[in-house]
C-alpha cells in the first residue's frame, strides 16, 4: 500500500482479530473508514462492536492484525489528542458537576472556557452545567459524556451508542451534530443498534458473531437484501446462513 | 510527565472531596475523637497514653488513605472514567500523583488536627521533634495510598476492597510493635513483622516518643516506610493498565 492512500484513509484496519479467554471476539476484520464521513457500526449485541472500537483507541489487549488511525498505530501517544472515544455506559464523575466534568477533560485536551460552552451547547445541557451528575437522568449523563468528548476538536471520534436512552427529537439533533462535524472534517465511527439511525450514515459496517457482514452505503445495504427497510435488512443479513469456513452460529 | 494534568487531576479529586463534606468530616475528625477516647481509656496513667498513643496517631493516615485511594482508583476502573482518561493525554503517573497531592492535602489536614488535639489538649508527651514526627506520619499516609492502589487492582467491587482492610492492615496493627514490642514475639512472628512496613514507623514513632534527638536510627526507619511507600505506589501504578481484556 503507498503512503498515499494510507493518508487518504482516516482508519484503516486489516486482518484484525481479538481473543479474549482463547475465544476470538473479532475474526479477521478488514476495512477503511474515508475522513470527512459518518460511519455507523451496527451489528446485534455481543458481536463485537465495543471490541471494534476499543481496538481502534488503543485500550484493547490481544489484539492482531494492523490498525492504523490518522496515519499513525492505534493507541500511539500522539494519537490521544487527535482521537475521542465514548464508552458506551457514561464515563463522567457521578460526584462532580457538569460543568466539573468538562472542566477536568477539558484542562486534558488543553482548551478552555469556550469550548466547554460550545459543547454544552451542542448537547443542550449547558441549563444544567451546575447540576450534579449523579443527580441526572440517564440520557443527560449521557450527553455528559459526548460533550466531554467534544472538547479539542477531536478529529477522530469513536462513538460507542452515543444515543442509547435518548428520545427521538434530540436523538435526531445528535445526528445532526454527527453531520455537522463530518462536514467540518472529522471522521466519525457512531455504533448503534437503531437501525433508522444508519440512514444518517454515509457508510454501515455491519458485524456479526465478531465478522464484518457488510460494508456498503445504507442504499446499497437496502438494495443487496432487496427491502427498503433498513431493519428488514439488517435482519436479513443477520439471518443469512454462515457462509463455508464459518461455524455455525 | 505533565504539571498541567498533575494540577487539574488533583483539582478534580479536590472537588470531588469538597461534594463530600461527610467523608472529609469523618477523614478529619474521627482521630481525634478516638485519641480523646483512648486518653480517658488509661484515665490517671500518662506514660500507658504516650506509649499508645503516639504510634496510634501514626496509624491512622494510613488506614483513612488505605481506604479513600482503594475506593477512589477502584471507581475510576469500574466506571469507566479510566479507560476514558488513558486514551487522553493524560499520563499514569500524572494521574497519581495528581491524587497524591489532593489526598496529602486530606492526610496534612488529618494529621494537623490530631496533633493539635493529642499534644495541645489531651497532654500527649512526644519527646522528639514533631515536625519529624509529622513527616513519618505523611509518608505513612503515602503507604497507605500506594497499599490502597495496589489493593483496588485486586478487588472487583467496593465489597471487596473494603475487606482488604481486615486482610492487610489489621495484621500490621497486630505485629507492629504496638500491642507487644516486637523483641518479646517469637521468632516466626518477628520475622514476620520485619517485612512489614508498619513496624518500622511504630518503631520510628519509639524513637520520636523517647529520644529527644533525631539520630540515625530513626531516619533510617522513616527511609524504609518510604521504600515501601515507593514499591507499592509503583507496583500500584504497573496495574492501571491502557490495555485491558
Amino acid at each position: 500500500m503507498s503512503d498515499a492512500n494510507r493518508s487518504n484513509a482516516a482508519v484503516k484496519v486489516a486482518g484484525l482479530t481479538v481473543s479474549r479467554g482463547g475465544v476470538d471476539v473479532l475474526r479477521d476484520v478488514s476495512f477503511t473508514i474515508a475522513p470527512g464521513t459518518v460511519t455507523g457500526l451496527l451489528g446485534p449485541s455481543g458481536c463485537g462492536k465495543t471490541t471494534l472500537m476499543r481496538a481502534l483507541v488503543g485500550v484493547q489487549r490481544n489484539v492482531s492484525g494492523a490498525v492504523t488511525v490518522l496515519g499513525s498505530p492505534a493507541g500511539a501517544p500522539a494519537l490521544r489528542r487527535r482521537v475521542a472515544y465514548l464508552t458506551q455506559a457514561p464515563s463522567v464523575y457521578g460526584d462532580l458537576t457538569v460543568h466539573e466534568n468538562l472542566r477536568y477533560f477539558a484542562s486534558l485536551a488543553d482548551v478552555g472556557e469556550a469550548e466547554i460552552r460550545g459543547a454544552l451547547d451542542r448537547v443542550e445541557l449547558s441549563l444544567l452545567a451546575g447540576r450534579l451528575v449523579r443527580r441526572l437522568s440517564g440520557g443527560e449523563c449521557a450527553r455528559v459524556s459526548l460533550a466531554s468528548a467534544l472538547l479539542g476538536d477531536p478529529e477522530l471520534l469513536v462513538l460507542d451508542e452515543p444515543t442509547v436512552g435518548l428520545d427521538p427529537v434530540l436523538r435526531r439533533r445528535l445526528w445532526g451534530l454527527f453531520g455537522e462535524l463530518a462536514q467540518n472534517g472529522a471522521t466519525l465511527l457512531v455504533s448503534s443498534h437503531v437501525m433508522d439511525e444508519a440512514r444518517r450514515c454515509e457508510e454501515v459496517l455491519l458485524l456479526r458473531d465478531g465478522r464484518l457482514l457488510a460494508r456498503e452505503t445504507p442504499a446499497g445495504l437496502e438494495r443487496r437484501t432487496g427491502t427498503h427497510e433498513l431493519e428488514e435488512a439488517f435482519l436479513r443479513l443477520v439471518r443469512e446462513p454462515p457462509q463455508a469456513g464459518e461455524p455455525p452460529a | 510527565m505533565s504539571l498541567a494534568n498533575v494540577a487539574s487531576t488533583a483539582r478534580r479529586v479536590l472537588a470531588q472531596l469538597r461534594h463530600d463534606p461527610r467523608t472529609v468530616l469523618l477523614v478529619l475528625l474521627v482521630p481525634s475523637v478516638l485519641m480523646t477516647l483512648l486518653r480517658f481509656v488509661y484515665e490517671g496513667r500518662p506514660g500507658v497514653f504516650d506509649r499508645a498513643g503516639a504510634p496510634l496517631l501514626s496509624l491512622f493516615p494510613l488506614m483513612t488513605m488505605f481506604l479513600v485511594t482503594s475506593i477512589a482508583l477502584l471507581r475510576e476502573r469500574t466506571t469507566g472514567t479510566l479507560e476514558r482518561l488513558l486514551t487522553t493525554p493524560l499520563r499514569k503517573l500524572d494521574l497519581l500523583l495528581g491524587y497524591g497531592l489532593a489526598f496529602a492535602v486530606l492526610a496534612t489536614g488529618q494529621v494537623a488536627i490530631a496533633f493539635t488535639v493529642s499534644m495541645g489538649l489531651l497532654g500527649l508527651d512526644v519527646q522528639g521533634s514533631k515536625a519529624v514526627f509529622a513527616l513519618l506520619c505523611l509518608m505513612v499516609a503515602l503507604l497507605g495510598m500506594g497499599l490502597g492502589l495496589l489493593a483496588s487492582a485486586f478487588a472487583r467491587t467496593e465489597f471487596q476492597v473494603v475487606q482488604f482492610l481486615p486482610a492487610t492492615i489489621v495484621p500490621q496493627l497486630l505485629l507492629c510493635g504496638l500491642l507487644t514490642p516486637r523483641e518479646q514475639m517469637n521468632d516466626v512472628l518477628r520475622a514476620v513483622s520485619d517485612v512489614l512496613p508498619m513496624s518500622y514507623a511504630v518503631d520510628a514513632v519509639h524513637h520520636l516518643s523517647r529520644e529527644p534527638a533525631a539520630g540515625a536510627a530513626l531516619w533510617a526507619d522513616i527511609g524504609v516506610v518510604v521504600a515501601f511507600a515507593t514499591v507499592a505506589v509503583l507496583l500500584g501504578a504497573a496495574t492501571l493498565r491502557r490495555r485491558t481484556e
